[in-house]
């Protein structure tokens, strides 16, 4: 009973007792970082040094020259001197402020000689990542929230990392410029990862840059910070640090399974197969609108769906392609040729859909690579 | 015609024609007051959401609705008619003119207001939802990916900025026709200065809105591509449009606040305002600035770098000419003889949250550490401290101020000396906190947020509830002192006001100033 007690207390008061709060800034880890972090604490003493002389002679009035003590209203209402002054020191306070601002700024906006260069696409409301290589083998993936919606309304209780945790985090290598190219795929996203000083917004149909260095190995979150929509706090950042050794055989291992979709793409699968992948596809990327048995929710109902059981190529097109004006996205982008005759493969077949009916990547077209 | 001399109409219409500057600043009064417990009913929603981690009693596109009403009705329904009304009531009366110089369009200006803001009410009920895109609606979030409503959204922001430049005009053309012989531009109050000049940006900058949110109708029904690459357009022009106006209109809220505290302090110092003159320079270098700063709000856009530069350098400047405001009404405080009547306490309010506020907007103003900064929780410790503490505070010391004056009773003083510190407190208690969990990274606009940052936001939700609770408090006091208030009859209600305004009867007579009044010279003026 005592511990069951003081386990429950633990659950009510988690946020009280677990989490330490941070009061400032993070310096964080990168030289950039650093320096602007020195600028905001400079910038906010400066502000701490004005701040004590006026209200130090505000209080003091406040307190001397009441009526109440009968202090006698003297009338003096100008004085050039005095006005100069105080037009011309804090002047001269800002341009002394402005020289830090500005290196800084120019530090932030060098881009050249970068070794890695990533593309980032927002997506309503996931992030995708590319690795551009020189040699076309382009590695890219999906990041989307893991936490999960029972941790999110409450059934269960929340991890460490609420609301900060992805399915596929961003690998980078420490030691090495990274720079990274962010647009956006349908409204405007900005990726923040406030321990390594990044913030740009990612805007439909352009490219921003920004970049890192980090010289340190760990997990950095962060989170989308520009308004997209209905789940905008729910597009977190997670990048993880990882020396040049371990990213090296990450990347080798991402090659190994897209090259593996890539061969399976040239083959015909068995309905099993399909079914059992179909069956990752859609609990990963569709069942959080269209329910667990097909039943609908945001989305319309799977089960018995005249898309869904009529023509193909209408099924793949609202797949591929979205429904215009509604949650349905176009998961053409998204989805390899293996995973799209999958997923289709399985809501034909599954919730009592028995269409029969076995899609082949072959027959994918719309899709990344098909 | 006979009896035009004697008072108002009776019933409905003397509300519904009214010509009349007096009625027509009441009902902007009480308009504001109006939607600024409705925008704070909403605020207390997303707080009340926000009270603990985890999504409790909205959904996340609902709380989206919520924060974007919440926000276009504190500026455009709150915050902006309440100095209109003000202005209405104040300005004949402090420059020495019988009315408004265009009383029918005054009336126009006025009721134009209710039926927009009932209009922008009811898309709550509308399919698909109220706008949900944030009270700045950057497109393609507001055009392609918005709900129908948002038609109805641009509908009521063209009417409200037709009453905005009504408005305007109108105190443009008082202010330069009908001042009083002898009252030349450097004996007016400081009161009329300001909103002469915010007068001037108004006209300015509410066409350039006009012009963003019909360029998004035309994306939106006309095909037209203004805000979509897809088309050849640029969603940041959309940006740079509206904080072309959004800057602007940030001092269009904060310049009246300025001159309402220009009033007030010297009135309870019993001693001249304090560099009158530089005052009305620094009014003029603040408008003139805020066209040139825009793009602060943007540094994250990936403008090149030069922009970046210009716009943080001009937006360090404006501290300076908002500096010497601050130092002079502390001067003008020094070796007075003060007393703290509720007006002036929430002037005092008004002096350190404000200027904490801009601090912080200093802060915000150097570009790579606004990098951090930007779209987190600081940003909207930093505007409300502007807002709410700045131009929400003076407005409750003017209404204070002037309230005796307009009814002929007096306020419960203990009740607004309560009322006062519940609100300094609370507001503190909601909004310093914000500071923190923004550093700490969280981002702004999010309907729910990581466990580190639960333990301050209970507490920013715990102060918004005593803030809201404590309008609750000033309501009350307010009705009750028109209702039941303690007679005042001497003109100069307070012995430290000065100003035409006070030389006329208590309760001021519906009529003012049909015959020019002689201009005394007020000290401190040149
Ligand atoms: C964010 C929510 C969401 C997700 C995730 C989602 N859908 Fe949908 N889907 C919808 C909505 C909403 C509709 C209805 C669109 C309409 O016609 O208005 C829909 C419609 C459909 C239809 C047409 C159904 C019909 O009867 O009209 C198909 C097929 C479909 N989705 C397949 C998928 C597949 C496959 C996935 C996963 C790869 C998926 N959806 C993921 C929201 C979603
Ligand atoms: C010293 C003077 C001021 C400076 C230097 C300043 C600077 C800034 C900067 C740089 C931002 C952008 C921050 C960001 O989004 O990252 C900002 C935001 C803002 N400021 Fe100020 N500010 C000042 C005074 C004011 C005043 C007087 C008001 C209004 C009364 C105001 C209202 C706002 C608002 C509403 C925003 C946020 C807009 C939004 O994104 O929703 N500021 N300020
Ligand atoms: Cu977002
Ligand atoms: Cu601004």
């Amino acid at each position: 009973m005592g511990r069951n007690f003081s386990a429950a207390a633990l659950v009510l008061f988690a946020p009280l007792v677990g989490a330490e709060n941070q009061i400032n800034m993070s310096p964080g880890v990168t030289e950039i970082g650093v320096s602007i972090f020195e600028l905001h604490m400079l910038i906010m003493w400066i502000c701490v040094a004005i701040g004590v002389l006026v209200f130090g002679a505000m209080f003091y009035s406040i307190y001397a020259h009441r009526k109440s003590k009968g202090h006698q209203a003297s009338q003096f209402h100008e004085s050039t001197k005095v006005e100069v002054a105080w037009t011309v020191v804090p002047f001269l306070i800002l341009i002394a402020m402005a020289f830090p601002a500005t290196s800084t700024l120019l530090d932030v906006y060098d881009n050249d000689d970068s070794e890695l260069d990533i593309l980032i696409t927002g997506y309503q409301w996931k992030w995708k990542y590319e690795y551009l290589d020189a040699s076309g083998e382009t590695v890219s993936f999906f990041s989307n929230l893991a936490t999960s919606q029972e941790e999110i309304y409450n059934t269960r209780e929340k991890g460490e990392n609420y609301l900060l945790e992805v399915d596929e985090p961003l690998v980078i290598p420490t030691h090495t410029k990274v720079r990274f190219l962010i647009t956006a795929n349908d409204v405007i996203h900005s990726w923040w990862v406030p321990e390594i000083a990044v913030k740009r917004d990612a805007i439909p149909g352009f490219i921003n840059e920004a970049w890192t260095r980090v010289p340190q190995e760990g997990i950095y979150r962060g989170q989308c910070t520009e308004l997209c929509g209905a789940y905008h706090g729910f597009m977190p950042v997670e990048v993880h640090a990882v020396s040049r050794d371990e990213f090296d055989r990450w990347m080798a291992a991402k090659r190994g399974v897209a090259a593996a979709q890539n061969a399976l793409a040239m083959q015909t699968l068995s309905v099993d197969e399909l079914m059992d992948q179909g069956q990752r596809v859609y609990a990963a990327a569709c069942l959080a609108c269209h329910g667990a048995g097909g039943e609908g929710g945001v989305g319309k109902a799977i089960a018995g769906s005249p898309i869904v059981l009529g023509d193909i190529a209408t099924h793949m097109a609202v797949v591929a392609n979205g429904v215009p004006g509604s949650a349905m996205q176009a998961f053409g982008a998204q989805l390899s040729a293996v995973e799209m005759a999958a997923v289709l493969t399985y809501q034909r077949n599954a919730f009592g859909n028995n269409t029969g009916d076995v899609v082949q990547p072959g027959d994918v077209t719309g899709t990344k690579n098909g | 015609m006979g009896d035009h001399h004697h008072g108002p109409a009776k019933g409905i219409s003397r509300w519904l024609f009214t010509t009349n500057h007096k009625d027509i600043g009441t009902m902007y009064l009480w308009f504001s007051f109006a939607m600024f417990l409705l925008g704070g009913f909403f605020a207390m929603v997303i707080r009340a959401e926000l009270f603990q981690p985890g999504m409790q009693l909205i959904e996340p596109g609902f709380f989206n609705q919520m924060t974007t009403l919440h926000g276009l009705i504190m500026v455009f329904g709150a915050i902006m008619p309440s100095f209109v009304g003000l202005a209405n009531w104040l300005i004949p009366m402090m420059i020495g003119a019988p009315d408004m110089a265009l009383p029918r369009m005054n009336n126009w200006s006025f009721w134009i207001l209710p039926p927009a803001f009932l209009m922008l009410a009811s898309t709550l009920f509308m399919e698909g939802g109220a706008p949900a895109f944030g009270w700045t609606f950057y497109a393609p979030l507001s055009t392609t990916y918005a709900a129908p409503s948002v038609t109805f959204f641009i509908f009521a922001i063209h009417i409200l900025g037709v009453s905005s430049i009504m408005g305007s005009i109108n105190i443009i053309a008082t202010v330069m026709n009908m001042r009083a012989p002898g009252m030349t531009y450097m004996k007016m109050p400081l009161f009329v200065w300001t909103w002469l000049i915010t007068a001037f940006l108004l006209v300015a900058v509410m066409p350039v809105l006009a012009g963003a949110v019909t360029m998004m109708l035309m994306d939106i029904h006309f095909g037209t591509s203004f805000f979509s690459a897809a088309g050849g357009g640029d969603p940041v022009l959309f940006q740079h449009i509206f904080w072309f106006f959004g800057h602007p209109e940030v001092y269009i809220i904060i310049l009246p606040a300025f001159g309402v505290v220009s009033q007030i302090i010297p009135a309870f110092s019993r001693k001249p305002l304090f560099g009158y003159a530089s005052m009305v320079y620094a009014t003029a270098s603040i408008a003139f600035l805020s066209f040139i700063v825009w793009a602060h709000h943007m540094y994250t856009v990936g403008m090149p770098v030069a922009g970046e530069l210009f716009f943080m350098y001009a937006t360090m400047l404006i501290a300076v000419p908002t500096g010497v405001k601050v130092f002079n009404w502390i001067t003008t405080m020094w070796r007075g003889a003060l007393s703290f009547e509720t007006p002036m306490l929430f002037c005092i309010g008004f002096l350190v949250l404000f200027t904490l506020g801009g601090f912080t907007g200093l802060m915000l103003s150097i570009a790579p550490a606004d990098f951090q900064y930007h779209d987190t929780y600081f940003v909207v410790a930093h505007f409300h401290y502007v807002m709410v503490a700045g131009a929400v505070f003076s407005m409750t010391a003017a209404i204070y101020y002037w309230l005796p004056k307009w009814c002929g009773r007096m306020y419960n003083e203990s009740m607004g000396k309560t009322h006062f510190w519940i609100s300094f407190i609370g507001f503190n208690i909601t909004f310093f906190p914000q500071h923190f969990v923004g550093l700490a990274g969280m981002p702004r606009r999010i309907p729910d947020y990581a466990l580190q940052f639960a333990d301050f936001n209970m507490m920013s939700s715990i102060g918004a509830f005593i803030y809201g609770a404590s309008q609750l408090l000033f309501l009350f006091n307010v009705i009750a002192t028109i209702v039941a208030g303690k007679r005042v009859s001497e003109e100069k209600v307070w012995d430290g006001a000065e100003g035409l305004e006070w030389t006329v009867a208590t309760p001021a007579p519906y009529h003012t100033f049909e015959e020019p009044p002689a201009v005394p010279r007020p000290a401190g003026t040149i």
